[in-house]
């Protein structure tokens, strides 16, 4: 970190370099969000006939209205419930099922304990990229398209949470456990007043992670959500384009862009510690 | 490792790791292993019986002269992608890591666009580059240069390496600047103090003491390209013009859902499985080495 004053930091016309250096950096991360939001505050005539106006215009509340109340195919506030109940789904569910499973492996000597952890071991290798046309076949004979279990359910089956948390329990001092059961306590009255409060910290990182792995995804809801009232905002985007040559409305899908960006950043932003923490847990 | 305390019962752990199980079940393994007896097989026309061809598919796959094609272009794109972004990434990361204050404001400013989904990503680098009204695209023909990504293989690719490359600085960023704040200024000032200057300090002390976190992102990073930019291509592409930007990943959803062709869509799932356990033994193997040392 920076308390100390060094003699290789910058300073001066050095300094304004670095400081320009970085600026134009985050200018070229910035620009294209820049151009989405002002692209969804002008009217589509401005759009079509080029350059577009790189200020922001004055259909703001027109174009937002528009997208969340109509859309194109499906109104947008719908698709933002759909990427939420299924961003909430996937969080929530992985974490609730790793957490008793690596409980389980953790604190307990069970048949088939060793053989359970390598079968989850092997999850963590496999994106659902790899196997989407039978696990495609597999939701559609259980009658789960365009379901919310059909959207949650395959993107739960992985098994890096519950490797997360195994780690993590590994380092509780035993003389938690002694203590409760010298206490009479059983397990899980153990899980619940001591494990689960402790590991606290842990589970808020986590959840951002998935919050966002959740609502970002796109493949998964393209295949399995063909109703356009389940569509997920992510994958919803694409579909408002339209077909063959007739010219897209660019406002609106901008907006939906926008829109749809909106979340995970507050998510990101508003708990970066979190964030951090969680990004460098999940990759150990 | 075990516990040394644990608690008696058989059945309440096994109805512990029962949602596990069942979910891990149903929805990884077997898929997963459909895959792979799928790709034993070739389904007649009518999805009514399936011929077994043993490795018939692969042999298949590995003489298609598309087929090669993908795998050459999703080298090339996830070379780029991972060059681009840690490229990138690293050069922020040094400078700002060069700042006493205000490295925290630059990070909270550079870190948030990881948030941004990759198809979303691709939605707004197609919209600067569109034929009709990207502004990029008409700028450039200001300077006398006709932007056309969707007739022009080499221009599709870098705007599908661009897109993807954008939203995955941040996460690189991050690593890099935490892997460059964890190297002990004195090691630095001693090195400047003998008059070793800004190139001969990075070249000599900081790049081998940031190895491990270089290697980390590049396992990392091509695992990304490879996996998670389909949406980027999906949304600015659709894998054209002429196959130009079809990633291996993209093959699989085309030719699965697009063109119905199952045997060779779990061949080629198959073949995935086996590069993407391959990267991730790398990944632990080199993990398992930094532990022990």
């Amino acid at each position: 970190m920076a308390e100390q004053t060094g003699m290789v930091e910058k300073r001066g016309a050095g300094l304004w370099l670095t400081h320009l250096g970085l600026i134009i950096g985050v200018a070229f991360i910035f620009f294209p969000i820049w151009l989405a939001f002002v692209a969804s505050t002008v009217s589509q005539p401005e759009i079509v006939r080029p350059p577009m106006p790189l200020l922001p215009g004055d259909q703001f509340f027109e174009n937002y209205s528009k997208a969340l109340t109509a859309g194109i195919n499906a109104p947008v506030a719908l698709m933002l419930g759909n990427s939420l109940f299924m961003a909430l789904g996937i969080a929530i569910g992985k974490i609730a099922i790793s957490l008793l499973s690596a409980f389980a492996i953790v604190y307990f000597k069970f048949p088939g304990k060793k053989l359970f952890f390598w079968l989850i071991f092997l999850t963590l290798m496999l994106p659902v990229e790899v196997r989407i046309v039978p696990t495609y076949e597999v939701i559609a004979n259980f009658g789960m398209l365009n379901s919310y279990q059909g959207l949650i359910l395959p993107l739960i089956a992985s098994a890096t949470a519950t490797f997360l948390f195994r780690q993590f329990f590994m380092t509780v001092p035993d003389e938690l456990a002694e203590a409760a059961r010298v206490d009479g306590a059983g397990p899980m009255r153990f899980f619940f007043d001591i494990l689960l409060p402790m590991s606290r910290t842990n589970i808020a990182a986590l959840f951002v992670i998935l919050f966002i792995y959740g609502w970002n995804q796109y493949l998964w809801p393209l295949l399995i959500t063909t109703d356009p009232s389940m569509n997920t905002i992510v994958m919803g985007i694409k579909q408002m384009f339209p077909s063959g040559d007739d010219i897209a409305d660019w406002p609106v899908i901008m907006a939906t862009s926008i829109l749809a960006m909106i979340p995970p950043v507050i998510v990101v932003v508003g708990m970066q510690k979190l964030f951090i923490r969680g990004l460098v847990e999940s990759e150990k | 490792m075990e516990k040394r305390v644990t608690f008696k019962g058989i059945w309440l752990p096994l109805l512990l790791v029962l949602p596990q199980i069942l979910i891990t079940a149903i929805f990884f393994f077997y898929p997963a292993g459909q895959a792979i007896w799928q790709s034993l097989f070739i389904p007649d026309p009518f999805g009514l019986s399936m011929q077994w061809v043993g490795l018939g598919n692969f042999e298949y796959l590995l003489s298609d002269r598309y087929y090669r094609a993908s795998f050459v272009t999703t080298a090339i794109f996830s070379i780029l992608v991972t060059v681009v972004s840690m490229g990138v990434a690293l050069y922020l990361a040094i400078l700002a890591d060069r700042l006493i204050k205000g490295s925290g404001t630059y990070r909270t400013l550079l870190i948030w666009p990881y948030a941004v989904a990759p198809a979303v990503a691709g939605v707004l680098w197609l919209f600067m580059f569109n034929t009709r009204v990207g502004v990029v695209t008409w700028y450039l023909g200001l300077l006398g240069y006709d932007w056309n990504h969707v007739l022009n293989e080499g221009e599709a690719m870098g705007l599908v390496v661009v897109a993807s490359a954008w939203g995955r600085i941040s996460y690189n960023f991050l690593f890099f600047l935490a892997g460059l704040q964890a190297i002990p200024r004195s090691v630095i000032e001693a090195a400047a103090i003998d008059g070793a200057h800004f190139w001969t300090r990075f070249r000599t002390i900081v790049w081998p003491l940031l190895s491990p976190t270089t290697f980390f992102l590049l396992v990392v990073n091509i695992i990304y390209a490879f996996f998670e930019t389909f949406g980027v291509i999906h949304t600015i592409t659709s894998g054209g013009p002429q196959q130009a930007t079809t990633i291996l990943v993209y093959k699989v959803y085309s030719d699965g859902f697009v063109g119905q062709d199952l045997g060779s869509s779990a061949a080629q799932s198959v073949i995935l499985l086996v590069i993407v356990s391959l990267l991730t033994v790398i990944q632990f193997k080199y993990i398992e080495r930094r532990v022990h040392y």
